[in-house]
């Protein structure tokens, strides 16, 4: 059975507690209509679920978001991903700053362009490994503080001479490594990050996801792959050890 | 100080060696490195950092440990502390990392305000006879209660009441991160909350598995890094608290050293061994009041609205203000750390010269809150600088719903205060990682110690209260007028809503 709820003029709070509880009962998926800047959708959930979302969902997407499927049909707003352990988030739209904060797990697919700090303190253990991928560009501080995961921009549908990220790029950078389709200016990136080509084994990892990104999307994998990436990786994973005095 | 340093020594460690009887245990104890043996115990003096440790495990007391007096000459003005520091800049180039408090001669203001008592007039009680109420409920109070009348003529409460949390002592274990102290550490301050009903304070580092089944005692810290934060750990507490600042170091994040970041410090904050763990200054989704309101409320969604949400703050200039807004924000308790707050590593410039004390912070706080009228929107945590019952006592006459000690706890489970926690090297098992370290600490002992305390301060608190002749704490709760102040001019009694000792109703 799928549950349809019409988020017309319906408050948050209500909204969420129908999601958590129809959840708890055993509901497996939702179609929310009319969403409209709406918060929290799907934040910390646990089960199994399938949240379509028609319309803009607000703030706070997914945040702690343990385990949904969500599929935005429409723009995202900021904090998307929020400190998310797992799950999945797909985007047919753009989102909005912030996306992907202290991300620990799961995937977060955007089609078009991530504002401001995508990806920031994004982490990861062991095999519990974060991964953004968006299709267009991204704001200033991309990729800031990382502390583990996999982040992907693609650079596509770029107006001429667009830049791919802005300036700080992988500013604070201790871990995890970020992939981009194209250049970047040397002087957009943060100093703790430095500019590597890919090994095979970053093809394979790269092929892998892209593989499902562009399922999602309806995009030429092969047409994605025949442009060269180059591979962002902290320099340290200790950028400040001596920072200090003894 | 490295061996190596043209610092002078700070301390000398002085051996009787005809009271040693060459069993090594300073050898072993040292976790500093300053004790060699080679035919007889040869202290490194520049390596000790007087934390005692062997003066108090030396079987035969042949060890003390002394301030090496002239190794700066005298002078007024340019204090020895002023010119290690310039020697240690000028042979790194480097911050000066610090542990612990701030050290400094600033006035302590808890030391010029003295409590009432009844004389005469009003009875005073015994509390070893008459019952005393020191139950604490922590979270938002309704403006105003409605019943209903049942068709039995029994009346029901109407007004749903928000989630509040009970302390049966007003003392919280403060913040203290897993991965700055150990895990025997939060082992004792979990055990000996849950023992005394009280909580106690994960700090930004986790919650570590094998302390789940503590929930019910434990306030979970939401900080800028968001270490080890995730829906389980947000629901297995009996608070959430983001934290926006500490006292010891407000306005700037935190790194803890890859050295401390050991495999399961690296599980439970979730970064690679050996890395970094670094708190960014800010939380980047916060950058206004409003922002702070939209953090509050996910956590509230993904904790179902049962859990009270306090937001930490550090007090800073304008912090009665920032306050009003976080309440405004729907925090239902608010913490104030004091600049006195300690600190596993922090910049001493920062420690030393930034933020304002809790007793004017806590004043302006609760008075701020009640001018415009929604003190019952969240209770007030005082933290920072609190050293014994009477200061708790004051804490709470001047408006603090509970207070928080964190060095005074760890002071309880042997802590000598000697302000090298950032070194990791602790020898008192407590602020450090190392296996052999941390097995000084044994979590039965350490609550057992912090129990203790927790019973003391209780028993001290009901004869101050049964002294002002009251039997229960809420009677003393913002009652300045017991307090008179001592020794303060009169624009800061006017901060503290206190009048001068002598003066009476
Ligand atoms: S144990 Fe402590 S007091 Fe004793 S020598 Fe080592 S550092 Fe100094
Ligand atoms: S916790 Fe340890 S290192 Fe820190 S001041 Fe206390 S005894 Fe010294």
């Amino acid at each position: 059975m799928v549950m349809r709820i019409d988020c017309k003029g319906l408050y948050y709070r209500k909204q969420n507690k129908i999601i958590r509880n129809a959840a708890e009962e055993g509901e497996t998926e939702f179609i929310l209509d009319n969403a409209n800047g709406q918060r929290y959708i799907g934040s910390g959930i646990s089960k199994k679920i399938k949240i379509t979302v028609n319309g803009v969902p607000g703030n706070d997407l997914a945040m702690f978001m343990n385990g949904p499927t969500i599929i935005v049909n429409a723009n995202a707003q900021d904090g998307v991903a929020n400190t998310m352990n797992a799950g999945e988030l797909i985007v047919h739209g753009s989102a909005g700053d912030v996306i992907g904060y202290g991300m620990r797990g799961g995937k977060l697919y955007v089609q078009g362009n991530v504002g401001y700090r995508a990806g920031i303190h994004a982490k990861e253990y062991k095999k519990q490994v974060p991964i953004i991928i968006a299709g267009g560009v991204a704001g200033d501080f991309c990729g800031e503080y990382m502390a583990g995961g996999i982040l992907v921009l693609l650079g596509l549908n770029r107006s001429e001479g667009e830049p791919i990220a802005g300036n700080y790029l992988g500013t604070g950078m201790h871990g995890g490594v970020i992939y981009i389709r194209g250049e970047v200016d040397e002087y957009t990136l943060g100093k703790e990050v430095s500019v590597l080509p890919l090994d095979s084994k970053d093809m394979k990892v790269l092929t892998k996801h892209l593989k499902e990104y562009c399922g999602h999307f309806g995009l030429d994998l092969d047409e994605i792959m025949a442009e060269p990436f180059i591979k962002l990786q902290p320099v340290s994973s200790r950028p400040y050890g001596s920072l200090y005095a003894y | 100080m490295a061996a190596t340093s043209e610092l002078p020594p700070e301390f000398i460690v002085k051996i009787d060696y005809d009271r040693c009887r060459r069993c090594k245990r300073c050898v072993m104890n040292c976790s500093f490195g300053c004790m060699h043996f080679t035919d007889r115990v040869v202290p490194e003096h520049k390596l000790c950092v007087a934390c005692q440790r062997c003066v108090t495990y030396c079987p035969e007391h042949a060890i003390t440990v002394t301030k090496n007096e002239l190794a700066y000459k005298e002078n007024a003005n340019w204090s020895p502390e002023l010119r290690k520091n310039i020697l240690k800049q000028a042979e790194t180039g480097g911050i000066l990392l610090v542990g612990m408090g701030n050290p400094r001669d600033y006035p302590i203001l808890w030391d010029h305000l003295l409590i009432d008592a009844c004389q005469v007039t009003n009875p005073s009680i015994d509390p070893l006879r008459e019952p005393m109420e020191l139950r604490t409920f922590l979270g938002r109070k309704p403006d105003r209660l409605e019943f209903v009348e049942r068709d039995d003529g029994e009346i029901d409460l109407a007004t749903e009441i928000e989630p509040q949390v009970r302390l049966d002592v007003p003392v919280i274990f403060g913040a203290m991160s897993y991965g700055a102290v150990s895990l025997n550490v939060h082992r004792s301050l979990v055990m000996a909350a849950a023992r005394s009903g009280t909580l106690m304070n994960t700090g930004e580092g986790g919650l570590h598995r094998e302390l789940y089944p503590y929930a019910g005692n434990v306030i979970v810290q939401v900080a800028s890094g968001r270490f080890g934060v995730h829906s389980e750990y947000l629901n297995t507490s009996a608070m959430v608290e983001i934290k926006i600042g500490q006292g010891a170091k407000p306005g700037i994040g935190g790194h803890l050293p890859g050295e401390k970041v050991d495999e399961d410090i690296s599980k439970t904050r979730m970064i690679p061994v050996g890395s970094d763990a670094i708190s960014p200054a800010p939380h980047h989704d916060i950058y206004s009041i409003e922002d702070l309101s939209q953090l509050i409320y996910a956590i509230k969604e993904a904790t179902d609205y049962e859990k009270p949400v306090s937001v930490k703050i550090s007090a800073v200039h304008n912090v009665a203000a920032i306050a009003s807004g976080i309440v405004r924000a729907g925090a239902d308790v608010v913490t104030i750390d004091g600049f006195r707050g300690g600190t596993g590593a922090a910049p001493m410039v920062i420690r030393d010269n930034v933020g304002i004390p809790i007793e004017l912070a806590l004043a302006a706080v609760d008075q701020r809150l009640r001018d415009e009228g929604i003190r019952n929107n969240a209770s007030i945590i005082c933290a920072g600088g609190i050293r014994s019952s009477g200061d708790m006592a004051k804490a709470i006459a001047l408006g603090a719903d509970a207070v928080v000690i964190g060095t005074a706890a760890l002071v309880a489970m042997g802590c000598r205060i000697c302000q090298k926690c950032y070194t990791g090297n602790c020898a008192w098992g407590i602020a450090t990682q190392r296996p052999e370290l941390v097995r000084r600490l044994d979590p039965q002992v350490g609550s057992a110690r912090l129990s203790n305390l927790l019973t003391a301060w209780s028993l001290e608190l009901k004869e101050i209260l049964g002294s002002l002749g009251v039997n229960s704490i809420e009677s003393l709760r913002g009652s300045r007028e017991r307090l008179r102040g001592v020794g303060l001019d009169s624009q800061t009694l006017e901060l503290l809503g206190v009048k001068p000792a002598g003066v009476g109703q």
